[in-house]
């Protein structure tokens, strides 16, 4: 969440303003402090607060009185009342006068967060509503999205354009390409940033697990339910939930999670109480959920109640440029949380990296670059350092042609490139040689001259 | 970035096995070395009798003046009934990115709620408190990710659900 949601908290007992104070700004909200309501609307006059949490009894002028002014001037405003005098009427009074809500101390705090995100929810949609007006198109909480290849860019525009609406989606992309990356950038940069995102690995649970963890259950459901717990969709309300692995999920879960998704009310396992919940619903699957609906093992009103929107993710292998970049990223970030200097990377390492296949995606690439940092000597990683036993003709591909522009690849990039010295080890002449990268249309993996010496 | 040293001081009666288990785990997950002592409090100066509560931010204060001292982090550990004002209890309080801390274990255990005592839960809750409270010491607010041990609980059951390790985004903020 980087735009912070702004508090002022008027009361005049010193203990409650402190207390406030202490647990907003541990949830990232910006929270000022006012002893009386003349200095708050001092403070309102030069400074916009999201939402003001005012106690009705202070010294001077009450909270009410309080509250009747700031809506003269801002009828927009949300303000909490507070109170450690409940009673009907002035709550009535408070509520007629403009108050969002009113909440009685001491409070549970559970109710103070519930009260502070239905505020925010109002905050949200009158921010959307100003964004869509005027809007920038700039993404936020992107940084761990690594890449400036056309296939990244494109990504990037496509959870732009789908970030701002409320329609389901489902990623695809084989395993490790950063599918619940992309969901995260999709929730952060949605109108529900101010909401969780909440993730359930499907695949990882049985059937009744993953049941009890998307609708929760109650004390006493089943052996072992010694208490009340929420589920994922409860958790997710407002919010956003992720799904991942969707097409691990049975039969008998694809129609419960149909009837969810339609109705957004579910029950807990064991309980009689229907519970409703507005959630966004982002899957992820590195299968053809398409083919798996032709085979009769998905549901077809599923996957069309999914697949509103689909984002794909192409594997590494499409978009070898990015390479260097993840590279550069893995090793500031292991080295960092390693305590460790920045290591460089010899360009000859670099390039063996650029050749790989990587069938593990991005999470091989990580892997191996977080190892290289472990086992590696500490000053720069080698060749050495990396597991780059790899069988370079790659069996996936048929065609003679294909063989040939990646074994030319290959060796040029073992020679940096160097014409001449590739020509010798490919047996060729150098003019045999030029052609073939002109054919093929070989380039360097980075910025790089080509060398003929 | 280095992290200080954390010094845990408990007050009251504790089982010896109990403390050593808890400063284990929490080290692990922080991966810091802690130390722990006992520490001597005389916590009748905070009792609330209408409340029949202690009051947690004058504790925080006490221990910010009497225990802490600025090279190390202090959490003081408790087994008694926390207020603040404003909530009806609290599990714990910190100063966000300061030096004192408590977490009081009064609320964590099974029997508190009229279920059957379970030491491994009263662990792992205890264990989750901890490293949330230290957690605010060091820097970081209260993260969106449910899993994370930084997600804010009111309830002892939000603290079960929620793991007891700090998620990549918090960690990464840690050694930044």
């Amino acid at each position: 969440m980087n735009k912070k949601i702004s508090i002022l908290i008027v009361d005049d007992e010193d203990s409650v303003r402190n207390s406030l104070y202490s647990w907003f700004i541990e949830d990232g909200y910006r929270v000022e402090c006012a002893e009386n309501a003349r200095t708050a609307l001092f403070k309102l006059e030069s400074d916009n607060f999201d939402i003001v949490l005012a106690d009705i009894k202070m010294p001077g002028m009450d909270g009410l009185e309080m509250l009747r002014r700031i809506k003269a001037r801002n009828e927009d405003a949300i303000v909490i009342i507070m109170t450690a005098f409940a009673t009907v009427d002035t709550a009535v009074q408070a509520l007629k006068d403009g108050a969002f809500d009113y909440i009685t101390k001491p409070f549970d705090p559970d109710d103070l967060s519930h009260l502070i995100r239905n505020a925010s929810v109002q905050i949200a949609l009158a921010h959307e509503n100003e964004t869509l007006k005027g809007r920038v198109d700039v993404l936020e909480n992107v940084e761990d999205l690594i890449g400036n290849s056309e296939a990244m860019k494109q990504l990037l525009k496509q959870v732009l354009s789908v970030s701002q609406s409320n329609s389901s989606v489902i990623i695809t992309g084989e395993s490790g390409t950063g599918k619940e990356l992309i969901a995260k950038a999709i929730h952060s940069n949605s109108p529900r940033k101010y909401f969780p995102m909440v993730s359930v690995h499907c695949g990882a649970l049985t059937e009744s697990l993953l049941e009890s963890e998307l609708f929760g259950h109650e004390k006493g459901a089943f052996t072992g339910a010694m208490y009340n717990r929420k589920g994922r969709f409860e958790m997710a309300d407002s919010g956003t939930i992720f799904l991942d692995e969707i097409s691990t999920v049975s039969a008998k879960m694809q129609i419960e999670l149909l009837r969810v998704l339609e109705t957004k009310t579910f029950m807990r396992v064991g309980g009689n109480k229907e519970i409703t919940s507005d959630f966004r619903v982002i899957c992820a699957t590195n299968r053809d959920l398409k083919q798996m609906v032709e085979a009769g093992t998905f549901r077809e009103d599923l996957y069309y109640r999914l697949n509103v929107v689909n984002i794909h993710i192409p594997p590494l292998r499409e978009r070898k440029e990015d390479i260097p970049l993840l590279t550069e990223y893995f090793i500031k970030k292991y080295c960092t949380s390693m305590n460790k200097p920045i290591l460089p990377i010899d360009p000859t390492a670099l390039m063996h990296l650029c050749e790989l296949e990587f069938p593990g995606n991005i999470r091989e690439l990580e892997n191996m670059i977080e190892r290289a940092i472990v086992i590696g000597n500490g000053k720069r990683i080698t060749s050495k350092d990396l597991p780059l036993k790899q069988n370079f003709l790659n069996t996936a591909v048929e065609s003679l042609d294909e063989q040939e522009k990646l074994h030319i690849s290959h060796i040029l990039n073992k020679y940096n490139w160097n014409v001449s010295r590739s020509a010798r080890a490919l047996q060729v002449d150098r003019v045999t040689l030029y052609a073939k990268i002109k054919k093929f249309n070989l380039s360097p993996p980075f910025k790089k001259d080509f060398t003929d010496i | 970035m280095e992290l200080p040293p954390i010094s845990l001081i408990s007050f009251g009666y504790w089982d010896h096995d109990f403390l050593k288990n808890l400063v284990k785990n929490v080290s692990h997950e922080l991966n810091i070395e802690i130390s722990i002592r006992e520490g001597h409090l005389d916590v009748s100066d905070f009792y609330d009798a209408n409340r029949r509560q202690y009051n947690a931010n004058d504790m925080l204060r006490q221990i910010e003046t009497y225990f802490s001292t600025n090279q190390t982090k202090t959490l003081g550990l408790f087994n008694i009934d926390l207020f603040i004002p404003i909530f009806t209890y609290i599990f714990g309080q910190a100063y966000l990115g300061g030096r004192s801390g408590i977490v009081s274990v009064f609320r964590l255990s099974n029997e508190r709620y009229g279920m059957e005592a379970d030491d491994k839960l009263f662990m792992e809750r205890s264990t989750k408190e901890v490293v949330h409270e230290l957690g605010h010491m060091l820097g970081l607010i209260h993260c969106y990710d449910t899993d994370c041990v930084m997600h804010s609980g009111s309830y002892v059951e939000d603290i079960d659900q929620k793991s007891s390790s700090l998620c990549m985004e918090c960690r990464a903020k840690l050694v930044s």
